[in-house]
Order: structure tokens, then C-alpha cells, then sequence
């Protein structure tokens, strides 16, 4: 415990932010569920409406909620302490986020390793292989299911490797503005953002022209088995993931372009932004080994 | 362990500059932690209250063998709902809201570290459940899986409320993330000078081990949901072997989230237990560092048992010996806990006050549940107990004899110093004795009636179980009809009825937060305190 003596805490006066955005949350979740448990009736019914709603409220809660914590920030209330807060926040939020994942990766271990070697009948799994498909043979990518739905697998080579080297580059550039924000170098770090963030999206960009051409040429759908599954479910959550980032740093980019935000001491929300996109893009190296690669 | 405060209280004798709130803005727009925290508990009290009444129905069609009141499938919903409801509504909010009030009177620190996050987190929760509740209305009526959702049951042969199933956990996830960071931040941050480590209350050290786990195992239940919500409406099939995924694979990964969520709403109980007894005890708790150690290599150990839950659905044998082997590992640290609670008894200058009672009754009572659950680990034991009543007594032993009853032991020992009045003394110990002797009408006959092979979760019975049932059931509805003494001795504090509380209201209460007035200021240690 550290023996100098406190700035006083800065406890927050009352907000509204917060219960807006428990209302946005509502409307997302009423919206979303009412949206999806009516998706094979024809006519969409109020959900999409209602989900639009939430997102808007969501994004207006967004804005309001940072803006009067940078407006705080920049009034000098934040003391080291509540700094500190601040970090740990984010890390343990990055943590949350790894366990997220872990339940996909966790899913794609288990079909790769137990459930799809079972349904061949190995170890002493004879029987099952026997007696529900017997034609069955399993592998890895699963081309064709037990059920006989077919497949075909997506290379690595091609967009996947061109989409880690953009991501990896992305990586490098963001360091880049990130040591040109502490050596206050405000040039260097407009450039070197920008230059991630079009990284960033054109990552997403790719990612898109990859599902297509997943879909139209090779078949490779959502329902194509647990090879199409976790395929899309991982990508995805990691695309969403990228998204998000992205966004992030390029909201980061307009408060340093338009406002002027950040010094060499001060910047921990470029920073956390930044935790956040090497955080996405060690969760691609993973998804580029064990989903495109082994 | 012992804290002095040499620092000045400031803030205290200033009640005029709380800048307290006025109306309904304070509670909707609150950043104070004492606020927030109220806020959690009524909630959970709320939901006690609802999932109580769900449980109510399933004992009325359970007082005699055949179909009387619901059909089936209503009863499904009724078992599945009051769980969702107990477990993410009452339980683990009330936790929550202690955590609010508690922590930071405990640490010496002027709020929770994140106060508006901390909001936010609250207003989630009647969002998310608001969103569960209005499943039962809908056609088709609420999820009818059970708690734990199995695929496949929660996905080919589940009702259209599966969606909002589905978002309203992902909400209560968000949620509950989302408080437990609060927490961690604020044990790890916030600490008044001179607070190490080793000097943390227990309740702290608990929850701070709970925060770990919640944060670790939420985002698996969003992600199983996920695959839920995927494998219903969107033909992916993690869970259908026809595509080569598996129904086990639900429970792997579901109770890779469930076991630690059961720790989850236990070792802040053990926290309450752990301050509790030292103060009627007047005595320093027995071993506090292996405290600490036992609490977290529970938590440890919960990552590595949940096969346990699914022995009977096939898993290589050698998984199954592992995880009996790593469950009984748990009865050692949770033994020490429990004798280091009975050794810091041993010749203490005892009394009885009603928190006391709880606490006590909670050792007994979660003992019984403990062993029960050491039967459940012997595999060839479990083939035959699985999905029986006994797996429901050992659970509700554990739980409403655990984990409420340390939540109710919180409350009345907590409460002057929320309300700064005396909860009253002989309407609590009413409370106390029905509780125990209803709650044990209720889940004790579940041994014996599960042993001898009762299912759960079917509405109907064989006849031979019939008296007991019938002896349950009223049980059942005696400890329902308690806990409105309990809601009257609350009401009472909250208007204001009774004995003025004094600060440090217990005899031998030691800690930070009995130095604070009762009832505590709207704002505590703005300067903090300096603990030796």
C-alpha cells in the first residue's frame, strides 16, 4: 500500500447514462428475440423496429456517457487512483472477452477431438459408429456430415493469410502511433492510426468478399455442419469484435484530428482502444491456426 | 486481525452536505453505492418472492400423486423459471447488493470504483428479467427446459420464448460481468491506507474470489446460448450429432459455466458466515489465512469438476474417475472452513441474536448438503441418484439452507446499520424457528424419497410416495408463509419501527464498518480512513 496521500476519489454525481442504457439493452434483447422467434413466418413483425431503436439509444447513451468522462478528464477530477480503476476495468473486461471466445474454441476442440472421431465409431465407440451412420467417416474439415449435408473447405492460403498479415500489420502500425503519442509526435500518430484503421477495415472488408465467396462457391454455409458452425461463429464474433475496434480507434482518430484530445502523459483512452485491437488480433492468430490452418 | 482507525471521519458529521437526491431520480439516476445496493436487494427480495410463488405451484401439484392443478408442460415451466429466477434473480443479486453496501464501508473506501457502471449494472437486471417473466404470458408459454437447458430439449423441442430465453440471460450475463469487475476494481483499488491484504474481512476476501469466478464463467454461458440460439433458429448444429456436433457437448460446456456459478453463489455466504460468528462468539475467527486459502482453492477446484454433473451421460471412464477424485478434493477445504467456524466457537462468550441463529443453522444445514454432495461423487452411487430427489435435496440444502439462509443472517445483521434501527428481536427468532422447522419439512423427506427413486421434474408420482409429498408440500408452504415475517421484520427497519441502533450496534462486532454511524451516512470515507 502506498503511503502518499490520496486525491480525494472522484465519485460521479447522479447520471442518467446508465439507465438509458439498460432501456437501449432492453430493446436490443426484446427487439432481437421477437426479430429471431419469428424468422420463418413471413412478415418480420415489430422486432427489427424495436432492435433499431436500442441500437440508436445505445449509440446516444454512448456518446453521452464518454463525452462527459472526457469532459471530467479534461476538467483534471481524475486522480492516479481513479486511473488505475480505469485499467483495471479494461483488462479485466479483455479477460471476460478471452473466456468468451474460449466457449467457441472450446465447441471447435471438442467436435475436432471427440464428438466427430465418436460418431466414426472410434475408441469404444464402436456401437455409435455402427449403429447411427454407418457410412459415416470422420475428418477434419467435416465435408460431409453424418446427416449427408456437404461441404467444401475454405483453404488457408488465398484471403485468410492475406487477412492475418493485414492484422498483424495493423498491430504494428497502432504500436507505431502508440509510441508517437507518448514521444508526442501528433503527426506521426494521426498517420499511423488512420493507417490501422484502414487496415481494420479492410480486414472487414475481405472478411465480407471471403463469406461470399464461401457461400456461392463452395457451399460452405452457417448450417454446413460443426465445420460451418464454429467456422462462422468464431469468424464472425472475431469480425464483430474487429468492428468494434475499429470503430474505436476511429473514434480515438477524431477526438486527436477534430479535438486535440491526449497528451504524451494522458491517453488511456487511446490506450484501452489499443489493448483492445492487439486483444482481437491475438484472437485471429488463434482462429487463423486452429480454424483455417491445422 | 485487527483494524484501529486513527483516521479522521469527516464526512460524518455533516449529514447537511449528503446532497442526498430527492424522489424517484435518486434511485433511477444513483451513483452511491448504498443506493445501488439497496436497490439490489430489494430486487432480490422481489424475486424471492416470485421465484417462491413458482415453487409454491410446483409443490401444490406435487400434494398428491396425479395431475390436480397444471398440466405438464406447465410444470416444466414452473421448475424451469423458478430456478432462472432463484439462481440470476434472487441469489445472486442479493450477493450483489450486499457487496454494494458492504465492501466499501468494509475497505474504507468512498464508493464503489466504477459508481456509474455500477448503476447500470442494477438496471440491467429487471430489464433482463422482465424480459424472462414475459415468457410466461406469451403463447407457447416460458421455457420449459429446466434450469440447466439441455440441448436437446432447449433447442428441436423447445417453445418460440427460446429467443428471448436466450437474450435475456445474455442481459443478466452483461449484468452480472459487469458488477463482479465493480467489485474486483474496488477491492484491488480502494482500499483505505494501511488495509493489506491479510487484513481484509472475509466477506471481502469471498467476494473478491466470487468477482474472479463470475467474470471467468459468464461469458461461457453467453457463448452456450449462443449455440443454443444458433442451433434453434439459425441450423447450426453444435448439438446435433447429424451435423456432428453432440448434445453432451451443451452439458460440457454448460456446466463448465455451472459449477463455478454454484461456487458463485456460495462463498460470499461463507464471507457472511465467517463475520458473523466471531462477533456472537466474541472471539477472532479461527485461522483466517487458511480461511483465505480454503476459499480460494474452492475456486480453483471448481474449473476442474464439472463431469460430475454428467456422469450418466457418457464420458471415458478415466474422465469420470478424475472428476469423482477432484469433487472430493472440495470436502477438504470446505471442511476446514467448517471447523474453523465451529473452533472459533469453542469457548466463546456466545449469544444467540437471530443472525447467529442463521449463521448456525447455515453449518448444520450446508454441511448436510455438503455430504450429500460427497455421495452424489461416488460414481456408482450417482447412477442410481441421478435425477432423483436426492439430487434436488442436496442442492436445495446447499442453497436455500446455504446460500439464502447466510443472505437472511446478512440482512439482520446488517440491517441497523443500514436502517439505524434494530430489527425486532422476537419477530426474527419467530422467523428464525418456522424457517427451520419448515425448510427441513420440506427438503429432508426429499432424501428419502429420492433414495428410493423418485424422479424430479415429473409432476406425477408413484403412490408410494405420496405421504411424504403431501408432508413436503406443506412444509413447502410453511416456509413460504415465513418469509413474510422476514418481509415484516424488513419493512419495519426500512419505515423506521423500533429500537434506535447504536454505531456499533453488536457487542463484538470488529471492523470499519461499525465505526461508521448507523444508520451509515449517504457518504462514508471521503477521506480514507488510515487502518493499522
Amino acid at each position: 500500500m502506498t503511503t502518499t496521500t490520496h486525491q480525494k476519489y472522484y465519485v460521479p454525481h447522479d447520471s442518467a447514462w446508465p439507465i438509458v442504457g439498460a432501456l437501449a439493452l432492453l430493446l436490443i434483447g426484446y427487439g432481437a428475440a421477437s426479430w429471431i422467434s419469428r424468422l420463418d413466418q413471413p412478415g418480420a413483425g415489430s422486432g427489427p423496429w424495436v432492435l433499431a431503436a436500442g441500437v440508436m439509444l445505445l449509440v446516444v447513451m454512448l456518446f453521452g456517457w464518454f463525452g462527459k468522462v472526457i469532459d471530467e478528464s479534461q476538467r483534471g477530477l481524475y486522480s492516479a487512483q481513479l486511473d488505475r480503476s480505469f485499467r483495471q476495468c479494461m483488462s479485466w473486461f479483455i479477460f471476460s472477452e478471452v473466456m468468451f471466445f474460449l466457449a467457441f474454441f472450446g465447441a471447435l476442440f471438442y467436435a475436432r477431438v471427440v464428438s466427430v472421431p465418436w460418431l466414426d465409431g472410434t475408441s469404444n465407440k464402436v456401437m455409435t459408429g455402427e449403429i447411427l451412420w454407418p457410412q459415416f467417416e470422420a475428418a477434419w474439415p467435416l465435408l460431409k456430415t453424418p446427416g449427408g449435408t456437404e461441404t467444401q473447405a475454405m483453404p488457408w492460403s488465398g484471403i485468410p493469410l492475406v487477412n492475418t498479415l493485414i492484422l498483424l500489420a495493423s498491430s504494428v502500425t497502432l504500436q507505431v502511433a502508440h509510441v508517437a503519442i507518448e514521444q508526442g509526435r501528433r503527426l506521426r500518430l494521426k498517420v499511423f492510426l488512420a493507417i490501422t484503421v484502414l487496415l481494420g477495415a479492410l480486414f472487414l472488408f475481405l472478411q465480407g468478399y471471403e463469406y461470399m465467396h464461401a457461400y456461392e462457391d463452395l457451399g460452405l454455409r452457417l448450417d454446413s455442419g460443426v465445420y460451418g458452425n464454429t467456422f462462422y461463429l468464431l469468424t464472425g464474433f472475431h469480425g464483430l469484435h474487429v468492428t468494434i475496434g475499429a470503430i474505436l480507434l476511429l473514434v480515438m482518430l477524431l477526438r486527436i484530428v477534430i479535438k486535440d484530445h491526449f497528451t504524451a502523459e494522458s491517453h488511456f483512452g487511446f490506450q484501452a482502444a489499443a489493448w483492445y485491437w492487439h486483444f482481437v488480433d491475438v484472437v485471429w492468430l488463434n482462429l487463423f491456426i486452429f480454424v483455417y490452418v491445422l | 486481525m485487527s483494524t484501529q482507525i486513527t483516521g479522521t471521519l469527516d464526512a460524518h458529521g455533516h449529514l447537511d452536505h449528503d446532497h442526498k437526491p430527492r424522489g424517484l431520480a435518486r434511485w433511477l439516476f444513483s451513483t452511491n453505492h448504498k443506493d445501488i445496493g439497496t436497490l439490489y436487494l430489494l430486487f432480490s427480495l422481489t424475486m424471492l418472492f416470485i421465484g417462491g410463488s413458482l415453487a409454491m405451484v410446483i409443490r401444490a401439484e406435487l400434494f398428491q400423486p396425479g395431475l390436480q392443478f397444471v398440466d405438464p408442460h406447465f410444470f416444466n415451466q414452473m421448475t424451469t423459471v423458478h430456478g432462472l429466477v432463484m439462481v440470476f434473480g434472487a441469489v445472486m443479486p442479493a450477493f450483489v447488493g450486499l457487496a454494494n453496501w458492504m465492501i466499501p464501508l468494509m475497505i474504507g473506501a468512498p464508493d464503489m470504483a466504477l459508481p456509474r457502471i455500477n448503476n447500470w449494472s442494477f438496471w440491467i437486471l429487471p430489464c433482463a428479467f422482465g424480459i424472462l417473466l414475459s415468457t410466461l404470458f406469451m403463447e407457447g408459454g416460458a421455457p420449459a427446459a429446466g434450469w440447466t437447458f439441455y440441448a436437446p430439449l432447449s433447442t428441436t423441442y423447445s417453445g418460440d420464448s427460446t429467443a428471448f430465453f436466450v437474450l435475456s440471460v445474455h442481459l443478466m450475463g452483461v449484468s452480472s460481468i459487469m458488477g463482479a469487475i465493480n467489485v474486483i476494481v474496488t477491492i484491488w483499488n480502494m482500499r483505505a491506507p494501511g488495509m493489506t491484504w491479510m487484513k481484509l474481512p472475509l466477506f471481502v476476501w469471498t467476494w473478491l474470489i466470487t468477482a474472479f469466478l463470475l467474470i471467468a464463467v459468464m461469458p461461457v454461458l453467453a457463448g452456450v446460448v449462443t449455440m443454443v440460439l444458433t442451433d434453434k433458429y439459425f441450423g447450426t448444429s453444435f448439438f446435433d450429432a447429424a451435423g456432428g456436433g453432440d448434445p453432451v457437448m451443451f452439458q460440457h460446456i454448460f456446466w463448465f459455466f455451472g459449477h463455478p456459478e454454484v461456487y458463485i453463489m456460495i462463498l460470499p455466504a461463507f464471507g457472511i458466515v465467517s463475520s458473523i460468528i466471531p462477533t456472537f462468539a466474541r472471539k477472532p475467527l479461527f485461522g483466517y489465512e487458511s480461511m483465505v486459502v480454503a476459499t480460494a482453492s474452492i475456486a480453483f477446484l471448481s474449473f476442474i469438476v464439472w463431469g460430475h454433473h454428467m456422469f450418466t451421460t457418457g464420458m471415458p471412464v478415466v474422465a469420470e474417475l478424475f472428476f469423482m477424485y477432484a469433487t472430493m478434493l472440495i470436502a477438504v477445504p470446505t471442511g476446514v472452513k467448517v471447523f474453523n467456524w465451529v473452533a472459533t466457537m469453542w469457548r466463546g462468550s456466545m449469544s444467540f441474536e437471530v443472525p447467529m441463529m442463521f449463521s448456525l443453522a447455515f453449518i448444520v444445514l450446508f454441511t448436510i448438503g455438503g455430504f450429500s454432495g460427497l455421495m452424489l461423487a461416488i460414481i456408482p452411487a450417482d447412477f442410481q441418484y441421478q435425477d432423483t430427489y436426492f439430487v434436488v435435496a442436496h442442492f436445495h440444502y446447499v442453497l436455500v439452507t446455504g446460500a439464502v439462509f447466510g443472505i437472511i443472517a446478512a440482512v439482520y445483521y446488517w440491517i441497523p446499520k443500514w436502517t439505524g434501527v434494530m430489527y425486532n428481536e422476537r419477530l426474527a427468532q419467530v422467523h428464525f424457528w418456522c424457517s427451520l422447522v419448515s425448510v427441513n419439512m420440506l427438503f429432508f423427506p426429499m432424501h428419502f424419497v429420492g433414495l428410493a427413486g423418485m424422479p424430479r421434474r415429473i409432476p406425477d408420482y408413484a403412490l408410494q410416495f405420496a405421504d411424504l409429498n403431501a408432508f413436503m408440500s406443506v412444509g413447502g408452504f410453511l416456509f413460504g408463509l415465513s418469509q413474510l415475517l422476514f418481509l415484516w421484520g424488513v419493512v419495519r427497519c426500512m419505515r423506521g419501527i423500533g429500537e434506535r441502533a447504536t454505531d456499533r450496534v453488536w457487542e463484538g462486532a470488529q471492523g470499519l464498518e461499525w465505526e461508521v454511524p448507523s444508520p451509515a451516512p449517504y457518504h462514508t470515507f471521503d477521506t480514507p480512513p488510515v487502518v493499522k
